[in-house]
């Protein structure tokens, strides 16, 4: 093993979140046949939506799995897995992500939002949300999330885009009933430039 | 094409110094991959077109990222993401080239996480090699798209040996352009490659599109000041304006001084295996003015030499005229 490789860089590197944990799994990784040590810890703290989550996460498991299948989050979408759709966009750090395509752990120290997150504890739509409702934006509704997480995310940067700043941004979002404009429409609205 | 749910296991390591994945990625040699955005990955391992033992995630690694100013222009870390290259303020300035390039990989969600070293280092985009068929360039003894009814309408029209893919890479051309320095360390130190010496052919090695071997981690790129501030071209044309690979796309940076070139290199993407420079269409403008007669007195000269397969005739006057438009001043 190489010696630079110390356990105590790792621990401190890579699962300073977890530190319970640690101890007692890294042991494991380690006396894995030959395997460099530190490999991630299984177990996470993930931080979904304001709140901490205890969850146990494979080292190759993509996000959009732990948030749908472990932690019970379906309104995020998976259409194609494979980075073409934009059914699964999240927000990490308030960067908007395809989590098809982000494993959790990439994502272990970060504040992951979905769109079940966007609402107000007494129930208050997001003001995209609202403004996707009123302008009537969502056609089939399998894409609406991800759009609604992709407009977020312009906001947060940018509270009042030009609309052809809007469409690059939404431009990851693939719609197959093809209401984009409606959404572009909702965008602008949420933005306060529509009323 | 089946798209599993999962990837198969693995381990991942999250290594938080270069020496420390170097060391590791030695250990694992050519079963641990490397890890930026991993836009470029999770397509392979989904598919079980390839495989890896360990993933090793790179982005821990706060010595790889950000721009930096150095004493000869700027270096940019190599987890440095596409988009944060376009909107960083000294690139947008001095190279808005390689803003824009950035600007116009795949889309926004995939620009967001996508670092500049995956962007270089990608695999092709050939379907038939993506499909996991042991062609060429997956160690096997023949090609799927150069034949009678390959489907190679996206492949290559210069230089295929054996394997006809073409480069993917967006920014690569415009590095090339920008005679960028690729910065790759290993266990035995640091070597400095030029962007042009860093993309790989066919002719030279049909399993790899660049110098990097196992244990080889690309940590920078370095954009010499020689071209901070001249005139740009870039354009890329591809049958949809997101996600898509390009078709073909130009990336030129121009010495013009009264309105006459006085240098230039002119750099296409995705017509062959490697970025391609067009050293025939640089010397024949030299010295000439950036207008209209000058590019159309280029006339065929970038396709001239092209082999182009069934399907893909169209990219000859494609890439034509997008030299015309890049030296015509205007799109
Ligand atoms: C739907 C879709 C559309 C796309 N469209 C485009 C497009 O239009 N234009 C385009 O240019 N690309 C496109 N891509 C390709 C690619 O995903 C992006 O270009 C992205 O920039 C890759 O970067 P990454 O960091 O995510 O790569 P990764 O997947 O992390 O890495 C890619 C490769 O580079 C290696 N690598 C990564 N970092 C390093 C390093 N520091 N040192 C050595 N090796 C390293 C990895 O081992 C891997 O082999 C597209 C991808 C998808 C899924
Ligand atoms: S073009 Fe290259 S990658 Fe595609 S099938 Fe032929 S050998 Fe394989
Ligand atoms: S499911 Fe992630 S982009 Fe389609
Ligand atoms: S509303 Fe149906 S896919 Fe967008």
């Amino acid at each position: 093993m190489n010696p630079k490789l110390t356990r105590r860089r790792f621990i401190k590197g890579v699962i300073a979140s977890s530190a319970a944990a640690a101890s007692t799994s890294l042991w494991y990784s380690a006396i894995g046949a030959d395997r460099p040590a530190g490999a991630v810890e299984r177990l996470l703290s993930l931080n979904v939506n304001g709140q901490t989550r205890r969850v146990d996460v494979a080292p190759q498991e993509t996000l959009a799995h732990t948030l749908r299948y472990k932690l019970g989050l379906t309104g995020t979408k998976l259409g194609c897995n494979r980075g073409e759709c934009g059914a699964c966009t999240v927000l990490a750090d308030d960067v908007n992500i395809y989590a098809c395509s982000t494993l959790t752990h990439e994502v272990s120290k970060k504040a992951v939002m979905t769109v079940e997150g966007l609402r107000a504890a007494d129930g208050t739509l997001h003001p995209v949300q609202a403004a996707f409702v009123q302008e009537l934006s969502p056609a089939c509704g399998f894409c609406t999330s991800g759009q609604v997480m992709s407009a977020v995310a312009l906001l947060k940067s940018n509270p009042r885009p030009t609309r052809e700043e809007a469409r690059q941004a939404m431009s990851g979002n693939l719609c197959r009933c093809g209401a984009y404009d409606h959404y572009l429409n909702g965008v602008m609205r949420a933005s306060g430039q529509l009323s | 094409m089946s798209s599993h749910d999962v990837m198969p296991e693995m381990s991942l390591y999250q290594p938080v110094r270069v020496e420390d994945a170097i060391g590791i990625a030695n250990q694992f040699a050519d079963r641990g991959w490397l890890v930026g955005g991993g836009q470029d990955t999770y397509g392979w391992l989904k598919d079980r077109a390839k495989s890896a033992d360990a993933l090793i995630d790179l982005k821990g690694i706060e010595s790889m990222r950000g721009v930096k100013e150095t004493a000869d222009g700027i270096e940019i870390g190599a987890l440095v993401t596409l988009t944060e290259i376009t909107k960083d303020p000294i690139i947008a300035q001095r190279y808005p080239l390689l803003a824009q390039a950035a600007g116009r990989v795949a889309s926004p969600q995939i620009r967001n996480v996508g670092t500049i070293a995956g962007n270089v280092s990608q695999d092709v985009r050939c379907w038939y090699y993506r499909r996991g068929l042991n062609c060429y360039r997956a160690g096997g003894n023949l090609c799927y798209a150069d034949t009678p009814e390959g489907m190679n309408r996206e492949h290559a029209i210069f230089n295929a040996s054996r394997c006809v893919a073409v480069t993917p890479s967006d920014t690569g051309p415009a590095l090339v352009a920008l005679e960028a320095q690729m910065v790759i360390n290993n266990a035995s130190g640091q070597r400095v490659v030029a962007a042009e010496e860093f993309f790989v052919g066919p002719n030279l090695d049909i399993q790899n599109t660049t110098v990097l071997r196992p244990g080889d981690i690309l940590t920078a790129v370095r954009i010499p000041s020689k071209w901070a501030n001249a005139q740009f071209y870039f354009e890329k044309v591809a049958d949809r304006n997101a996600w898509d690979f390009a078709l073909v796309s130009l990336s030129a940076v121009m010495r013009v001084n009264n309105g006459v070139i006085e240098d230039s290199r002119i750099v296409v993407g995705a017509v062959q295996a490697t970025p391609r420079r067009l050293t025939e269409v640089e010397q024949a403008v030299r010295g000439k003015a950036r207008n209209d007669s000058t590019a159309d007195s280029i006339g065929d000269l970038a396709s001239r030499t092209a082999n182009p397969l069934n399907y893909n005739h169209f990219k000859m006057p494609l890439m034509d005229n997008l030299v015309k438009r890049a030296l015509r001043g205007q799109a």
